[in-house]
């Protein structure tokens, strides 16, 4: 009985282990070559521009929708109790903690995340990385590193236009849809926002980056055979990056929280 | 052992190299010898662990006993960053030609080169059209890999493992899905190779054409060890058996040989 029970529950937990394990040895062989190799830095400006720059686009829309909707039902509840002009605040705050690194990460997940697996997965199934191998270049330095760096710079940046875009449009909806006192708006949110908020937002920007480049970038590296082995990969990419993203949010809200408590103090 | 290796003027030494993948045995016991200069041609059935025994040569896959003795260097616990230097002096020609197909022909070729530190576009390009002259390929550095034929990738990536001039070349099944033509082509190729660079060759195939077009010694892998080793004109008078029906292309009759393994060549 108890041997079975074991059986059971101990190999999927033994997989789990083993799986954080080459995560976490992918991220410190990255970390130590990018500190004790040269970086290839075609490399790492093809990955800015593929990263950064061409998701400039899913990045404000998400921003801007989210800060438009969240404005809206922010304004309906606190307008009842006469306090709409609070909802700049509100707005601002709630984008700079959660909604603007957490939204940003699940769409770089969805776009980079997938791409990233796929591109080194179908390397790996047609024998590209083995070749990286055979002509002396260690597919990490070559593969993660520039990846992982350019995901570093990228993702405060974009989690900074997410927060940007959405405090604007929350601000037109607010002002000229719903027809806030604008004045009172903007003292609100510029009395309640501290620069703790910023700084929060993006410290969570940093590490989400890290979980998605390097969750991906492994997904990618031990892709199985075949279109089937990197379809696989790729949703598993998708789904670990983000579970990863929402379920390490609520540790880094608690741990940053203390660095950086929310409120006016 | 390696100053006894070197003086034998043996490049290449395997002991006693076994390889289980899963619960497969695919290599039990493999002993050869290679000299240098030599062209060894390693035949045998489909399946047999061909691929998987020239994978080992350059680490690209660990056995779980033996030894690997590359000029005097045992590469069994070399790590990965450790197995470059051999690497550059082991130049490897894939089954699937494993061409990046992210870049032109000639970013495939240079690639090596580039690597290993050589920024300068006259001399890159310069060393490019020397490598498609011998490869009979001259103008096509533009082209994309997705967009060349069997016979084609395969000069290409023989050309990208010659660049940096190895002393050894492993060629993994040169003229499989070729046609005859193209086929003779290759073989024609791999011995100008030869006496162009005076390299090692160990070919892996079981075109018995190519082998016998080629090979100074040709090995038999049987069962996952080495049956018969010795020139082609001994291997053509041998009364084996075995050979026999290799050589001619006889199904087994006595049902001794093993069953046909679906894990790679």
């Amino acid at each position: 009985m108890f041997p079975r029970f074991f059986n059971v529950l101990g190999s999927p937990l033994i997989r789990f282990i083993q799986y954080l394990g080459e995560v976490v040895m992918l991220a410190a062989d990255t970390f130590q070559s990018l500190f004790t190799r040269r970086l290839r830095w075609k490399l790492f400006l093809n990955q800015v521009v593929e990263i950064g720059l061409l998701s400039q686009l899913v990045v404000v829309i998400t921003g801007g929708f989210t800060g438009a909707v969240f404005s809206a039902q922010t304004y309906f509840q606190f307008h009842k109790i006469g306090m709409g002009s609070a909802t700049g605040a509100v707005v601002s705050v709630a984008l700079m903690r959660e909604l603007g690194p957490v939204l940003t990460a699940l769409m770089v997940t969805g776009r980079v995340g997938a791409a990233m697996s796929a591109e080194i997965g179908t390397m790996k199934v047609t024998e590209q990385i083995d070749a990286l191998r055979a002509l002396a270049v260690y597919p990490t330095d070559y593969l993660v590193v520039p990846r992982a760096l350019a995901m570093m710079v990228s993702m405060p940046l974009l989690v900074a236009e997410c927060i940007a875009v959405g405090i604007a449009v929350g601000y037109f909806v607010a002002i000229f849809l719903l027809e806030v006192n604008g004045t009172y708006y903007m003292a609100n949110m510029v009395r309640w926002t501290r620069s703790r908020d910023i700084i929060m937002g993006l410290s969570k920007a940093f590490c989400f980056g890290i979980l998605i480049v390097f969750i991906s970038c492994h997904k990618g590296l031990t892709a199985r055979e075949g279109a089937v082995g990197v379809g696989r990969a790729t949703t598993e990419a998708v789904v670990n990056a983000s579970l990863a993203v929402l379920i390490s949010n609520f540790f880094l809200t608690m741990t940053l929280n203390i660095l950086y408590p929310a409120g006016y103090q | 052992m390696s100053a006894q290796d070197r003086q034998n003027g043996s490049m290449i030494a395997v002991r006693g190299l076994e390889k289980r993948i899963g619960t497969q045995e695919i290599l039990r016991g493999v002993d050869l010898e290679v000299a240098r200069g030599e062209t060894l041609a390693i035949i045998g059935r489909s399946g047999g662990g061909k691929s998987v025994l020239l994978k080992h040569l350059i680490g690209l896959m660990r056995p779980n006993a033996g030894e690997i003795w590359i000029e005097g260097q045992n590469i069994i616990n070399m790590s990965e960053r450790e197995l470059a230097s051999i690497r550059q002096k082991v130049g490897i020609l894939f089954q699937g030609s494993a061409l990046f197909d992210s870049m032109t022909v000639a970013e495939n070729i240079a690639f090596p080169l580039r690597e290993a530190g050589e920024r300068d576009p006259k001399t890159l390009r310069k060393k490019v059209s020397e490598m498609l002259e011998i490869m009979e390929m001259q103008g096509q550095e533009e082209k994309m890999p997705v967009n060349l034929s069997g016979g084609m990738k395969k000069r290409v990536g023989l050309a990208r493992s010659i660049i940096r001039q190895p002393s050894c070349i492993l060629y993994d099944e040169p003229t499989s899905g070729l046609d005859p033509v193209v086929s003779d082509s290759i073989n024609r190729l791999i011995r100008r190779l030869q006496k162009r660079l005076c390299v090692t060759s160990i070919v892996v195939t079981h075109d018995m054409k190519s082998a016998f077009d080629v090979a100074d010694q040709i090995a038999y892998l049987h069962d996952g060890r080495i049956y018969f080793h010795g020139t082609p004109d001994d291997l053509r008078q041998s009364q084996d058996h075995l050979l026999q029906d290799f050589l001619l292309g006889r199904s087994d009759r006595r049902g001794s040989s093993p069953p046909e393994r679906s894990a790679g060549n």
